[in-house]
């Protein structure tokens, strides 16, 4: 049960390691695995229904990432999935720029956190120059008044507390106060209240309609769980807010219901808030969020370290090739490579121009011939290999006999080889060229060149 | 009557579920596979956590095959009284095992004072000699909301101004309920959540200062909110490892919340549930009942 995620996940990395390419077993395990971590940060169920499946179709449409393993591609995946479901980072406050005071009304279930954060949501406008006042219309729990009120006092923010018994009352007497005392925000903070709660659902209704909030704010404890789905449903059916704040965050809670909310309301979380003390209301971060859910955080300093070093050997290689020449190693990779992007002809219909260019090819290149020249490098020595120079008459008898192929198809290959490092001598002498002027800036430059130049043919190198 | 209250309002959550099962009911009761879907869609959705909720589906599906279950009736019910098995019995409870010292702790907005206050007028209603202890005296105006749940059941409130040691008010309380001869002492500590240490190991001293001083046993109890999800397992594991608790209170099930995480921690932890609040009135923080509690659950059979 406390298990972390990320060790679960690397559990399913190691199952599908080496694997090429995803199949679609594949990605229903790891699915499984996204699930349970979902149910696990309490996302709704059925949200995590309706997610998993939006993410499964678009692992299984969408373009992998070579550099990582197909288990971290998915998680990929779900990590932007979520992270864009999630919303923006947009915390403003929407407020109406011609009316004074403008009300920011906050609605909630009981100990969600309402007064605390009506405290630092004052804190935050004071901040940034305005004069909020705090309207007590919690006329229910006892003391609550007292509470806002201390709160108030500690963050030099005045409360009003009218009678306290009729909440309406409070409210619409906070708007006059905070006429008279030249306040330019009403912080409505009201009861804690039950989703089915009728006659509290009614009273929030009754405060929202005497004092026409700009913003209506729900505040969500970060820990609540599956029933969250029913308490938004409820709140934005009946008295309709216009973003979430997700209270208690502080915890190790996975926090989950953020998504739920998302999904089910389409209202945006505009702040988290992290503490007891009245500064540590936060801007939202959708993709902290986001792999927080997965409990991920080190999945993916994983997969950024996979990138990384993907990079460098990519990097390593192109500097290696320009130093050293073009191997038969190489263009094995390379050919390797296009085998798993799904072959020749598939490329070539990617490539404009490709098609052309290969038709004045010698004996036309197709995947069979792939075939071919992966047999005949395979037979050749390690030496031969990186150093195809040596390769003389004798040698290429026994390439032939070994690969199954004839004499004329090696000396082929040979010749092809050559031609491909003589570009890249071409090259290296541009390298060095623009070296002498420029130095080690220009040569990175020209590495970006070769990189690009990969990247441009479908993430390979394709030599041809 | 206001049993019926509290599994209306749960079944009212459970309806879709509740709906399919019947259908299959109706329709002979034959169970299939989207019965079994069905019944850990119930489960999760109830915050018993993924886990838990496979592992019961799947050792109930086990002993389907084994003993012939083939009626949706007869699976519930086997259901109902498989999970009810999970939940241990309370050796003592300590609100009717008299004399008693019992210290609420939580995290914040779980529902300590409000609970407190409940019990409290309980205590009185019943004649029990009973005193309030106020040792959260970090939270602004939450001795005052204590003072006024105080006046309400007619039991004085013993504490001391905001930022005083919570330690030494409880000894404090100790000291004061054992010249008066209560038999019930009700402390109200902080809120504070788990992660932060600091907090944490302050509470340890409240707990070991009161377990000293006091000469009546003292419980350790953990008030938990019924619309907490899967962190009320970490939760409840830090709490008990600070201070070794000795059962739960679950608040809040009055809503559409199922408090799932109650059953997962009780069987994790092998700590009993001692209260659930069903509602806003005194009346309202009831018994456990572990067999009522997994049939709303479930979804009762109809």
């Amino acid at each position: 049960m406390f298990n972390s995620l990320s060790d679960r996940l690397q559990d399913t990395f190691d199952k599908l390691r080496g694997k090429g390419r995803l199949t679609e077993d594949d990605i229903n395990v790891a699915m499984r695995e996204i699930r349970m971590a979902l149910l696990e940060a309490d996302v709704n169920f059925r949200v995590v229904k309706n997610f998993v499946a939006r993410c499964k179709e678009k692992c299984l449409e969408s373009d992998v990432l070579d550099s990582l393993t197909p288990a971290q591609n998915v998680v990929r995946i779900v990590l932007d999935e979520l992270t864009v479901l999630l919303g923006s980072t947009d915390s403003k406050l929407t407020l109406a720029q011609n009316r004074t005071p403008n009300v920011i009304m906050l609605v909630g279930l009981q100990g969600s956190g309402k007064t605390t954060a009506a405290a630092k949501l004052a804190y935050l406008l004071k901040s940034q120059g305005h004069s909020p006042l705090l309207a007590a219309c919690d006329t229910h729990r006892p003391a609550a008044a007292d509470q806002l009120a201390t709160l108030g006092s500690e963050i030099g923010v005045s409360v009003y507390r009218g009678d306290g018994r009729d909440a309406v009352a409070v409210a619409t007497g906070s708007i006059r106060e905070a006429v008279d005392h030249m306040n330019d925000i009403v912080i409505v903070d009201t009861a804690g209240r039950l989703q089915i709660d009728e006659e509290m659902m009614e009273e929030a209704v009754a405060i929202k309609r005497a004092v026409r909030p700009d913003q209506i704010l729900m505040v969500v404890d970060a820990m609540t769980g599956q029933d969250i789905v029913n308490v938004v449903t409820e709140f934005a059916n009946r008295v309709d807010f216009d973003g979430v704040i997700m209270s208690k965050l502080d915890g190790d809670a996975r926090g989950g219901g953020a998504l739920s909310v998302r999904e089910v309301t389409g209202k945006p979380i505009k702040f988290v808030s992290m503490g007891e003390k009245p500064d540590s209301l936060e801007v939202f971060h959708p993709d902290r969020m986001a792999k927080r859910i997965l409990g991920m955080g080190d999945v993916v300093g994983i997969i950024e370290q996979a990138q990384k070093v993907a990079d460098e050997q990519q990097m390593e290689d192109a500097e290696r090739m320009l130093r050293e020449g073009f191997t038969m190693d190489d263009l094995l990779k390379q050919m390797q490579q296009i085998r798993k992007m799904g072959g020749l002809q598939k490329i070539m219909g990617m490539i404009p121009g490709m098609e052309r260019a290969m038709s004045q090819m010698p004996a036309g290149m197709d995947d069979s011939q792939m075939t071919r020249i992966e047999a005949i490098i395979h037979s050749m020595t390690k030496e031969e290999r990186a150093r195809p120079k040596i390769i003389n008459g004798q040698r290429r008898k026994r390439i032939a006999v070994g690969s199954g192929r004839s004499v004329q198809e090696v000396n082929q290959l040979i010749k092809q080889w050559d031609e491909m490092n003589k570009m890249m001598g071409k090259m290296r002498g541009m390298a060095q060229q623009m070296g002498g002027k420029g130095g080690k800036k220009s040569r990175r430059a020209m590495q970006q060149m070769m990189r690009n130049m990969g990247g441009g043919m479908g993430g390979g190198r394709f030599p041809f | 009557m206001r049993k019926m209250g509290f599994f209306d309002s749960l079944k009212q959550g459970l309806k879709r579920s509740r709906e399919a099962i019947n259908e299959i009911f109706y329709m002979g009761g034959e169970v299939d596979e989207s019965f079994w879907e069905d019944l850990e869609d119930t489960l999760v959705m109830g915050d018993m956590g993924a886990g838990v909720a496979m592992r019961v589906t799947d050792d109930l599906r086990e002993r389907a095959a084994r003993e012939n279950l083939t009626r949706a009736e007869q699976l519930r019910d086997a259901l109902i009284h498989r999970l009810a098995a999970e939940f241990p019995a309370a050796s003592r409870d300590p609100f009717t095992d008299l004399p008693s010292c019992v210290l609420f702790v939580g995290i914040n907005g779980a529902g300590k004072t409000t609970t407190v206050g409940k019990l409290a007028g309980r205590a009185k209603d019943s004649g029990v000699p009973c005193v309030i202890g106020g040792a959260d005296t970090f939270r602004a105006a939450a001795i005052e909301q204590l003072e006024v749940w105080g006046q309400r059941a007619g039991i004085d409130v013993i504490t001391r101004e905001r930022g005083a040691d919570p330690a030494s008010v409880c000894y404090d309380v100790v000291e004061e309920a054992e010249k008066r001869g209560a038999q019930l002492v009700l402390i109200d500590t902080a809120g504070r959540l788990h992660t932060s240490s600091d907090l944490m190991r302050e509470l340890a001293k409240v707990v070991n200062v009161t377990r000293k001083r006091s000469s009546i046993p003292v419980s350790v109890v953990l008030v938990i909110d019924a619309t907490t999800g899967q962190n009320g397992l970490n939760q409840a594991k830090e709490f008990n490892d600070a201070l070794e608790l000795d059962g739960l209170i679950v608040t809040k099930l009055d809503g559409t919340a199922k408090g799932g995480i109650a059953l997962a921690i009780s069987s994790q932890l092998g700590l009993p549930i001692y209260r659930i609040g069903v509602g806003e009135k005194i009346d309202d923080l009831q018994t456990f009942d572990a067999l009522d509690f997994c049939r709303a659950l479930v979804g009762e059979g109809m």
